[in-house]
């Protein structure tokens, strides 16, 4: 079986209400928060999509919803990316888990709850994982102050 | 009377600086280094602590990899928040006499770090002894460190029974 292009495998992920380009050899699918999960297993079941490299988000103050969330898939078997994305309010930023799907998720959705406070729904372990216990706020949002400091030891004089 | 119980003899006194003068020559050779090695000054670190620039030279050859055993501390790399809890412990756990060397910028100042996750110098949880600057410091920069921390434990006064002895 020859090895689809970025081209066709952007055809074939196209639909449902799925905006789909190609960008730099990698093929962008942006759509609507409640159509993600299905997508995933899709591009997990069908295209062979088997590694997830990486779960994470961009904040745009200014904009409505706020938050881009964003995941890069790897396949292994056609050597081609896709980068998936969906956009999520500030006032409920909840989108939902790939660890079900992709053992790996876990940590990165941890990661992005830490630094953007994107919570993911079937993700029961959002603990922090590069902050600590006791850190308030997001340090990747825009609106945390950049001199803002939560030390644990106390400091001297 | 009164005077004498303040004052030590002269005999005494004497004695006192001789001997804050022997201790400080025999402790000045015999630093052992914790070292608490964090970023890439770490590379530097080797480099300086091997063959070519040669620590053994000034007694600081041995890391002992126990904070008990040793009576240098030197902070190699960042710092964090998160980590800061770790080095405050390495430091109550070593015995006194000890000292610290903020190994590099960032251990210093924080060097070009000023975010949430940094810790801005690692004078602000423990105190220390020699700054060394630089990103990662020369060798030569660590060396003269090593030896201005020897001038100063050779000048310091080393009590080992009471203050006055």
């Amino acid at each position: 079986m020859a090895r689809p292009d970025a081209e066709t495998m952007r055809e074939q992920v196209a639909g449902d209400g799925r905006e789909t380009t190609v960008s730099h050899g990698t093929v962008v699918v942006e759509l609507a928060p409640a159509a993600f999960l299905a997508t995933a297993q899709e591009l997990k079941s069908r295209h062979g999509f088997d590694l997830l490299l990486d779960v994470t988000a961009v904040d745009w103050p200014e904009r409505e919803p706020r938050f881009d969330v964003v995941w890069h898939f790897y396949s292994t078997r056609h050597f081609l990316r896709v980068r998936v994305r969906t956009r999520v309010s500030a006032a409920d930023p909840v989108v939902d888990s790939l660890s079900a799907l992709y053992g790996s998720a876990g940590f990165m959705e941890r990661e992005c709850h830490d630094m953007y406070g994107i919570r993911f729904r079937g993700n029961d372990d959002l603990r922090p994982i590069l902050l600590y216990e006791g850190f308030e706020g997001h340090p990747l949002r825009k609106d945390y102050p950049k001199r803002r400091e939560q030390p644990l030891v106390p400091y001297r004089k | 009377m009164n005077a004498n119980l303040k004052r030590p003899a002269p005999a005494l006194e004497y004695l006192t600086t001789k001997k804050d003068e022997l201790v400080g020559w025999a402790r000045k050779f015999s630093l052992f280094p914790y070292p608490f090695v964090t970023a890439c000054c770490a590379m530097e670190f080797m480099s300086v602590s091997s063959t070519l620039y040669d620590t053994d030279r000034f007694g600081a050859a041995l890391p002992r990899f126990t904070p008990r055993q040793s009576d240098l501390l030197m902070v190699v790399g960042t710092v964090t928040h998160k980590q800061a809890p770790i080095l405050r412990k390495v430091y109550d756990q070593m015995c006194e006499p000890k000292w610290v060397i903020a190994f590099g910028v960032c251990a210093t100042s924080g060097g070009f770090y000023q975010n949430y996750a940094a810790l801005p110098g690692i004078d602000k949880i423990i105190p220390v002894d020699v700054y060394i600057p630089g990103c990662p410091p020369r060798p030569e920069m660590v060396i003269d460190g090593i030896m201005q921390l020897q001038d100063k434990i050779a000048r310091s006064k080393h009590p080992i029974v009471n203050d006055r002895f």
